[in-house]
């Protein structure tokens, strides 16, 4: 060792501290290096984190808001708003002539810029008739004289105007946020205190959740009766076969959706070739062709059909990690074939069974594809309702409320998806 | 099952046996025929989603490439097939370089808050389309992106991540550390490192991720219907109008194609997943 190293030794004080060769303590050194590399691999996920924030859950989160944003009664007749606070809407009386000019002054700059329509189809959704008014309105005003009274010009315009539930409806939906669209999501409608279910016949939200979830259910039964056949049968060849029923279960994984749904179409269609086939083997008439599609049975078939691979591959998983010597014990102790796969074997596999259960339903409560090329009208989810309002009935709202709930359902099944399987053994084929 | 019968089988056990064999095979029969239906069908001479007379009596005259013909020269049909190979290359390029990068952050040996941050990354996989497209469309109409050609791009690259983490990772959890420790001793800097030691090494990772990311944008339709507007039409896009609206035969010479492609693509995987377990030394199974 030279002179120097000794003086440099020398120097440290001799406090017991570990150092490194600087003299720096070892501690200190550590957690530097850690934070270094906690640093280096955050620079490597940064990129990714920031563009799925940006580009996947800045949208979720704008869809979330939209569920209770309600800016637009407050930003088209933001005067009116103010006067109705200092109307009772118990009080059974239409509001006060203020009320009526502060209308009049809003009605013509919404007019103007001709937003008057868009609030009318927002309060549409809570007490039809206003889209209406609001367009009538709109054509009458230019004619109103200006020194008022304004009531009964409007009343006149349209005798609605008079009535006390419109002024409760807009008074009502005056606020900022509003849990108005969720109401409407679980067929509810507030009244002046508590909020209350619609009558049993209008209620087509909870029913379609429902109806949503019960041919979820019935696709994951079916994926699992015909998937563990084909698990326990991959499991138990040889590596070779196994590998070739393998690619027989992938392939349909990697076809196209589209293409596995216009196949079920095909095959479906009271023209199409399984009831040709049937026809032919004289099993059904044919003037009584079988409907299988457009309904719910096209729904589960086509369905089952695609979603049984997600059944089949964790199933497979957990099946070949099941030590044959179980069964073998089972047998040697006097069970039959049946106690023994039973009471041995079959409870070995539910962990497989739980994470293709929740995997397939997670997957089925969400699509929308299928159901909307060969459910009909009595085979939708509640993703066809959501497309709806988004593209047909402009109702995003509602659209957004729906698909909150959703999310949170399928938030919830996740979650215990990872507590059984864990996020990270997701395998890919 | 895995030997044959025992010689002291019963009669049940024999006959549970062969039973057992033919429920498994209806059950893959159902699994691979409505596919396989198509292909002769796409072959049709007539505009029928049947077998007509002619073609189950195998006479050349009830087979015809008419509905081929109609996808290579029919211009909506072109424009789609364009429009699907300009989207799913460059959302897969995005996908697979972030996904690549940061599933090499995420395995390193400390990364804070690791499982909340592979929670948020998976979160494209596991939410329903529906909803990822429904806040999609109001969020990118907000940024003037919907029914541009960027944002179809970037919410079918946010779609395809999930994949190309999950694929790399898995590659990555056999990788041996101390090969980068190696390089850097030598003197490589980490930039070269990375791709002339640890590149190589997870490549197949890499192009099984880049694979999956390709063919989740190159099949997505729901995004695309909310995102895209009419002159970013895709293949599935035009499946799925024309399965909605006036359903012609064309489709299952396109799905037919498309079935041609899905196997060019599982042989490609299955040829990089042997070839990977061979480098790694695993047994080839």
């Amino acid at each position: 060792m030279s002179s120097a190293d000794m003086t440099h030794v020398e120097q440290m004080p001799d406090d017991g501290v570990m150092r490194a060769a600087d003299g720096t303590p070892l501690k200190k050194r550590l957690a530097r290096a850690l934070r270094r590399e906690k640093m280096r691999s955050f620079v490597l996920i940064a990129p990714l984190l920031f563009f799925i924030l940006l580009s996947f859950l800045a949208p979720i989160a704008d869809m979330l808001f939209r569920s209770v944003e309600n800016d637009i009664v407050q930003n088209t007749i933001p005067e009116t708003v103010t006067e109705l606070q200092n109307w009772d809407s118990a009080s059974g009386s239409a509001p006060p002539e203020e009320v009526y000019a502060a209308f009049y002054r809003d009605f013509l700059v919404a007019r103007e810029k001709r937003i008057h329509t868009r609030l009318g189809s927002r309060l549409n959704y809570e007490l039809s008739g206003m889209s209406g008014m609001f367009r009538r309105t709109g054509r009458d005003i230019r004619r109103f004289d200006e020194a008022g009274p304004f009531k009964p010009q409007f009343i006149k315009s349209d005798e609605d105007w008079g009535a006390v539930e419109t002024w409760r409806v807009i008074k009502k939906f005056s606020s900022l946020y509003t849990a108005g669209y969720y109401l409407s999501a679980i067929d509810a409608e507030s009244t002046s205190e508590s909020f209350e279910l619609k009558p049993a016949d209008e209620r087509i939200y909870i029913k379609l959740f429902i109806r949503t979830m019960w041919m979820s259910l019935l696709i994951t039964f079916s994926t699992l009766l015909l998937g563990y056949p084909i698990a326990y049968l991959m499991s138990h060849t040889k590596r070779s076969t196994a590998n070739l029923l393998m690619i027989l279960v992938l392939l349909p994984f990697w076809t196209s959706l589209l293409v596995r749904t216009s196949a079920w179409k095909v095959l479906l269609q009271q023209q199409g070739v399984i009831n040709d086939f049937l026809v032919w083997i004289n099993v059904v008439d044919d003037s009584a062709r079988l409907v299988m599609i457009n309904n719910q049975l096209g729904t589960i078939i086509a369905m089952t059909h695609i979603l049984l691979p997600f059944m089949i591959l964790p199933l497979y998983s957990v099946m070949q990690t099941i030590s044959p010597s179980y069964v073998r014990a089972a047998k040697s102790m006097g069970a039959n074939d049946w106690t023994a796969f039973w009471r041995v074997y079959f409870p070995n596999t539910i962990p497989g069974i739980g994470a293709g259960a929740i995997l397939v339903f997670i997957l089925a409560i969400g699509y929308y594809i299928t159901p909307e090329l060969v459910g009909g009208t009595q085979g939708v989810f509640i993703s066809n309702r959501i497309a709806f309002h988004i593209s047909s009935s402009l109702n995003w709202g509602l659209a957004a409320a729906l698909g909150a709930i959703l999310l949170l359902l399928v938030l919830l099944l996740f979650y215990c998806y990872d507590k059984i399987v864990g996020i990270d053994n997701v395998k890919l084929g | 099952m895995a030997s044959p019968l025992p010689p002291y089988a019963s009669s049940l056990q024999i006959f549970w046996y062969y039973a057992f064999r033919v429920i498994c095979g209806l059950i893959f029969f159902f699994l691979i025929f409505p596919i396989l239906t198509i292909i002769p069908l796409s072959f049709n001479a007539q505009d029928f989603f049947t077998f007509t007379p002619e073609m189950l009596r195998f006479d050349p005259a009830g087979y015809s490439f008419k509905h081929y013909v109609d996808f290579f020269t029919n211009p909506d049909w072109q424009q789609a097939l364009r429009n699907s190979f300009m989207i799913a290359p460059m959302a897969t390029i995005i996908a697979t370089a972030l996904g690549t990068l940061a599933a090499i952050g995420l395995s390193q040996s400390h990364v804070p808050a690791r499982s909340a941050i592979m929670a948020v990354l998976i979160s494209p996989m596991i939410v329903p389309l529906i909803i990822s497209a429904a806040g999609m469309y109001f969020f990118y109409s907000r940024l003037g992106l919907q029914g541009t050609y960027w944002g179809v791009v970037l919410a079918h690259a946010a779609l395809g991540t999930p994949f190309v983490i999950i694929t790399v990772t898995a590659t990555l959890v056999g990788f041996d550390r101390s090969l980068t420790r190696a390089a850097a001793s030598m003197g490589a800097d980490p930039v070269t490192t990375f791709f002339k030691v640890q590149m190589p090494l997870i490549l197949p990772g890499v192009i099984s991720g880049a694979l999956f990311a390709f063919i989740t944008s190159f099949d997505e339709v729901v995004v695309i219907l909310f995102l895209g507007s009419a002159s970013q039409q895709t293949l599935p896009w035009q499946m799925f109008t024309g399965l909605r609206e006036q359903i012609s035969p064309t489709i299952l010479a396109v799905a037919t194609i498309m079935v041609a492609l899905s196997i060019v693509l599982l042989g490609t995987l299955e040829f990089i997943r042997r070839r990977s377990e061979r480098i790694r030394g695993l047994s080839p199974s």
